[in-house]
């Protein structure tokens, strides 16, 4: 009997390739001598109408081919960028143009599109092309576009895109009843994804058979194709759109199409030859999206036992220049802020704000870490002003496991209720406190204190909503070789969904784990995808997967029980071979998944010894049709995964800090977490996303900001100044611990693991930084000087 | 992020590489001598240098010698093509002066003292760097050539601005001596950066003698700059530093505590470096 996959830590396969470096990349694609480079020229000011585009000097310049501002575009091209994801409240939606029309908006916003014999040349011509520009005063940061002493946009009053309330009750009512209430006023700066690989795309065109080839660095490589033909007046049929391996996406290659990934496609058509383009670690700092920048405003009322009765909650989201992906990130905010908790009666108004900065789309986490934050340093704050201990005050909140599906009132960013599926937040929060050691802590820390160190323990809880819809899709294809490929449309950035996929698929057909191939992101296998983002691949894609799975193997059963002329009932399959129940391998009547593929295909022609058994005159009742009416040639199954809602993984993260009396230095001693994303595929992947989740949590909670001056310059674009953490700064170790409460809406009881790690991190290390120092954090991240200057604020 | 276009001049000997530079500077604006690359190169890139020619030194006849490490007399000697890694793991310099491995520990990171050259950390000048202010407080010097014959440069002359030597444009360094530690001295060396290997914040190191006690420190001045702390009372020691230095804020750490650093950085080497007498 094979052993059931699911569930073990089956190493990642891919890895081999991608440690080895041999990884395919965007810019690994067509690296032969004809392929043409562009280079982008970017605005340098962060407000300004443009008067004048000069590019006389480039033109001919040895090596360059073509040269594109705005005015070169025409129709659709010619348009704003699509607003992708509309919604009621977005009122005053703003898009870039692929190139600059008249104005620019922050410093990076493309300009001109230069494609030369390489990107030397390319570079070298944007230099020589003059922009006279007339400045408009910028509007950097949350205050200064509340203020609106300027506007981004000159139609738009207030710098507000969007406005959105969302209330359970009276809240004003509830308020006034509480026992006790407290205000919070907190902010989180801005911050980015920052994949080591950038964004990168590759066209081709074929003028012999009118059709385009795209590879592109992506998280959707079906919403990059339908971009495409839509704005190059080309049919879906003619563009294909393929994903090379990707070096990271953490949300920033969801966003789409960025101008390149239009312009590239357009130069490759109108030059007739592969153009290629890869960003730079500069461009990818001042023109690829940011994340995270919120000012927020609590109010909280309580009764003595910590039970929230009232939670008002207004932000402000900072959602640079435009507004492409539209209100996911704060709708995140607004609805997952409250995390496990059921306050009495909870209202949310959050505006939405236009700066002359990158814009902002999702990253990992997406407006999560920013509501984690604000809920947790309020659950601080409670168990402060009541002297309890902050596990307590979190416990006497929780929604109990008796209380599941369970509706906390509001509509989340899918549209659908935010309705929780399961969860058990109080066997959890028991499991991380002995994980950390919480009540053992304030021996330690007195210990510690008498040789005068100073050490805090924090603590923070989350709830993501993951696999979000519409749906995603799969298609598993027996070979004759018995060899099993499978297509799903969703894209790959590493997180190891060939080793989990084959896992899945090895479960459901009873194949050998080593004869499935995944195949992802390329829009010739599976057309109809919605890509990887929202913690999702495994809930969607994994479900789709095995649905489909299961469909191929309802076909193997079919034929393989006429072959072997028994009942299907009676037949199982392992080691892609199918055999009579009970019967020894050796000596009973046995099929392979390669023999039954070849029976599931009557053909004509037999071009070589297995397929002679399959030729017209060896296979079939002769007295019916070789392909009966309800069935297909060829042993393949196909199905869809459309969930009602999303699933909701949840989790709670502990650190102990240390911070140096005399520099301020924060040290991180211990780290823990427990997940729990219901059934676990592989739980070596888990915990390789909760590493990486918490190696970047650590960045922004500690090092990394983006520096915008006053002008709106970023004065941290490059890995010199914008503090990515190296391996020297994150944890030496990360104890985990999982709970597994399967989800009641898939069929394997999954949920998805690829943000949380991520979620907690500013507010678990703001919490033990207060811990630590005796005052309360109200503003993240934070750095050795930013915490020598609270210091001495509080002395 | 590709360097504008350059001349490539690859000498095989120093007096060809001198050759090249004089060459260059006599028809216009001058060549650069490229060493380890691990400053120079990120600046072409981002185009925030495009000189006209580059004079590569990585491929000198080994014979030229420039890529030894040598115990002299009068200290370690450090040809130009020796690597960070190589000054870092040699037993010998660090028995000679401790204050190399101490300091080049804090450099950057394997891959880049892999590449870069201890002798261009120092020509190249950055007052952020751990080897110019090493130079400095040991009273070190640089051997220089050109066409015009060889000198030597102390450190007190050639450090004059932010990023800037007092090697004239055709001048190639050759080697750097950093003096050994004399019979009954102690050094130390401390610096807060904000990551592992990244430039410092705030570094210092420190020589105490029988007679003399003085620190040296980076990223609080336009130069390394050495400040004698003879008869300083303990407790005086970070205040009497601040009084020479100049520390600003900037994107990673405020003026205010840079100076906090200072005073505890200084009081932590010149204890240290008391202990290792
Ligand atoms: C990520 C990163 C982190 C770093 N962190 C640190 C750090 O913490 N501390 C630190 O000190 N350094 C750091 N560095 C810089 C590193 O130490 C460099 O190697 C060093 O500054 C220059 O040495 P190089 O051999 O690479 O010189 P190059 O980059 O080749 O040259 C630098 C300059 O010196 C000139 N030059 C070099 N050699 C000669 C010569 N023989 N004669 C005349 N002119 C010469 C060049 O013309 C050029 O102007 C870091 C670099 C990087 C990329």
């Amino acid at each position: 009997m094979t052993t059931k996959l699911m569930g073990q830590p089956v190493q990642r396969t891919e890895d081999q390739r991608l440690l080895r470096g041999r990884g395919r990349y965007a810019d690994d694609v067509a690296v032969s001598p004809g392929t043409l480079h562009c280079a982008v020229l970017r605005s340098p000011h962060a407000h300004a109408r443009i008067v004048d585009i000069d590019v006389s000097g480039v033109l001919d310049v040895d090596g360059v081919h073509a040269v594109w501002t705005y005015d070169d575009l025409t129709g659709p091209m010619a348009e704003p960028l699509p607003l992708l994801i509309p919604h009621p409240a977005l009122t005053e939606g703003r898009t870039q143009y692929a190139l600059a029309k008249d104005r620019v908006n922050y410093v990076g916003e493309a300009i001109a599109f230069v494609v030369a014999d390489d990107r030397y040349l390319a570079e070298d011509a944007v230099g020589r092309i003059e922009v006279a520009y007339d400045l408009l005063p910028p509007v950097v940061g949350i205050d200064a576009a509340r203020a609106a002493e300027h506007l981004v946009h000159d139609d738009v009053p207030g710098n507000v895109a969007a406005r959105m309330e969302q209330a359970t009750g009276d809240v004003e009512a509830a308020m006034a009843k509480a026992p006790h209430t407290l205000t919070l006023d907190l902010t989180v700066e801005r911050s980015a994804c920052t994949p080591l690989e950038g964004r990168g795309t590759v066209a081709r065109w074929d003028p012999d058979t009118d059709r385009l080839q795209v590879w592109t660095s992506t998280q959707t490589s079906t919403g990059v194709r339908a971009v495409v033909a839509a704005k190059l007046g080309l049919d879906l049929g003619q563009v294909d759109v393929v994903t090379p391996d990707v070096g990271g996406g953490f949300g920033v290659k969801i966003n789409h199409p960025w101008p390149e990934e239009l312009l590239v496609p357009l130069a490759a058509r109108a030059l007739g030859r592969t153009v290629k383009f890869t960003e730079d670690r500069r461009e990818h700092f001042i023109s690829s999206a940011h994340e995270r920048g919120q000012v927020q405003h609590v109010e909280v009322g309580f009764d003595d036992d910590g039970r929230l009765l009232a939670l008002d909650v207004r932000f402000w989201h900072d959602h640079g220049a435009y507004i492409p992906y539209g209100l996911i990130v704060p709708i995140i905010t607004s609805t997952q802020l409250l995390g496990p908790y059921k306050p009495e009666v909870y209202r949310v108004v959050f505006e939405s704000l236009y700066t002359n900065t990158v814009m902002v789309t999702p990253y990992r986490g997406a407006g999560r870490p920013q509501g984690c934050y604000a809920m947790e340093r309020t659950m601080d704050a409670i168990a402060g002003f009541l002297g309890k201990d902050r596990t307590e005050v979190r416990a006497a909140n929780f929604i109990q496991p008796d209380e599941f599906p369970y509706d906390q009132g509001l509509i989340f960013q899918d549209g659908r209720e935010l309705e929780y599926d399961s969860g058990d937040y109080p066997a959890m929060l028991e499991k991380i406190k002995a994980l950390v050691g919480w009540d053992d802590f304030p021996a330690y820390q007195q210990e510690m204190a008498a040789q005068g160190r100073r050490v805090g323990i924090g603590l923070a809880c989350y709830v993501e909503g993951t696999g979000v819809g519409p749906y995603e899709g799969a298609h598993v294809h027996i070979e004759t070789s018995g060899k099993v490929k499978v297509a799903t449309g969703l894209t790959t950035q590493g997180q190891g969904h060939q080793t989990a996929f084959a896992q899945l698929v090895a479960d459901t057909l009873g194949c050998r784990f080593e004869d499935v191939e995944v195949v992802t992101g390329d829009t010739r296998r599976m057309p109809y995808a919605v890509g990887t983002f929202a913690s999702r691949a495994a809930v969607m894609s994994g479900s789709a997967i095995h649905l489909a799975a299961l469909r191929a193997r309802e076909k193997v059963l079919r034929i393989a029980a006429d072959a072997l002329e028994a009942a299907e009932d009676d037949l199982e399959i392992n080691d892609g071979v199918v055999s009579v129940k009970g019967n020894p391998l050796d000596g009973g009547a046995v099929i392979d998944l390669g023999t039954v593929a070849v029976l599931s295909n009557p053909l004509r022609y037999a071009f070589d010894e297995k397929s002679r058994v399959a030729t017209q005159f060896t296979v079939g009742d002769p007295g019916k049709p070789p392909v009966a009416e309800d069935d297909e040639p060829g042993l393949e199954g196909k199905d869809f995964y459309s969930p009602e809602r999303s699933t909701f993984a949840s989790g709670m993260h502990a650190v102990i800090v240390e911070t140096d009396p005399d520099t301020a230095e924060i040290s991180i001693l211990k780290y823990a977490v427990v997940h729990d994303c219901g059934r676990l595929i592989n739980p070596m992947i888990v915990e390789g996303q909760i590493h990486g989740g918490v190696a970047q949590g650590v960045g922004g909670a500690l090092y990394e900001r983006m520096a915008y001056d006053e002008s709106g310059q970023l004065l941290n674009a490059s890995f010199m100044d914008f503090l990515m953490p190296y391996v020297t700064e994150v944890p030496d170790g990360i104890d985990i611990d999982h709970l597994e409460t399967p989800s009641p809406l898939n069929p394997l009881g999954i949920k998805g693991a690829g943000e949380a790690g991520v979620i907690p991190s500013a507010a678990v290390f703001a919490s033990a930084i207060s811990d630590a120092e005796g005052f309360a954090l109200t503003a993240m991240p934070i750095s050795p000087s930013d915490l020598f200057t609270l210091r001495q604020e509080h002395s | 992020m590709k360097p504008a276009p350059f001349r490539y001049h690859r000498p095989s000997t120093p007096a060809e590489a001198c050759e090249a530079l004089a060459a260059e500077l006599r028809d216009g604006a001058g060549a650069k001598v490229l060493a380890g690359g691990q400053s120079l190169v990120p600046l072409l890139s981002m185009r925030l240098a495009s000189p006209p020619a580059l004079v590569d030194i990585n491929h000198l006849d080994p014979a030229a010698g420039l890529a030894a490490i040598e115990i002299r007399p009068e200290g370690v000697h450090v040809g130009a093509l020796v690597r960070h890694a190589d000054l870092l793991a040699s037993e010998e310099a660090r028995l000679a002066q401790p204050l190399l491995a101490q300091a080049l520990a804090h450099v950057a990171h394997p891959t880049i003292r892999n590449r870069g050259t201890s002798v261009g950390s120092i020509v190249h000048a950055d007052s952020a760097a751990e080897l110019p202010a090493v130079l400095a407080l040991l009273g070190g010097s640089l051997d220089v050539g050109s066409v015009r014959g060889t000198r030597t440069v102390p450190a007190e002359e050639l450090f004059v601005g932010p990023l800037e030597s007092s090697l004239a444009p055709d001048e190639l360094a050759l080697g750097a001596t950093f003096p050994a530690l004399a019979d009954g001295a102690g050094v130390a060396f401390a610096e807060v950066a904000r990551r592992h290997g990244d430039y410092a914040l705030v570094g210092v190191a420190a020589l105490v003698s029988n007679d003399t006690v003085k620190a040296a420190y980076l990223s609080v001045s336009d130069v390394p700059t050495v400040i004698d702390l003879t008869d300083v009372p303990d407790d005086d020691l970070g205040e009497a530093a601040l009084s020479r230095l100049d520390p600003i804020g900037d994107i990673h750490a405020t003026a205010d505590y840079r100076a906090q650093l200072v005073r505890v950085l200084t009081a932590k080497v010149v204890r240290e470096a008391r202990k290792a007498r």
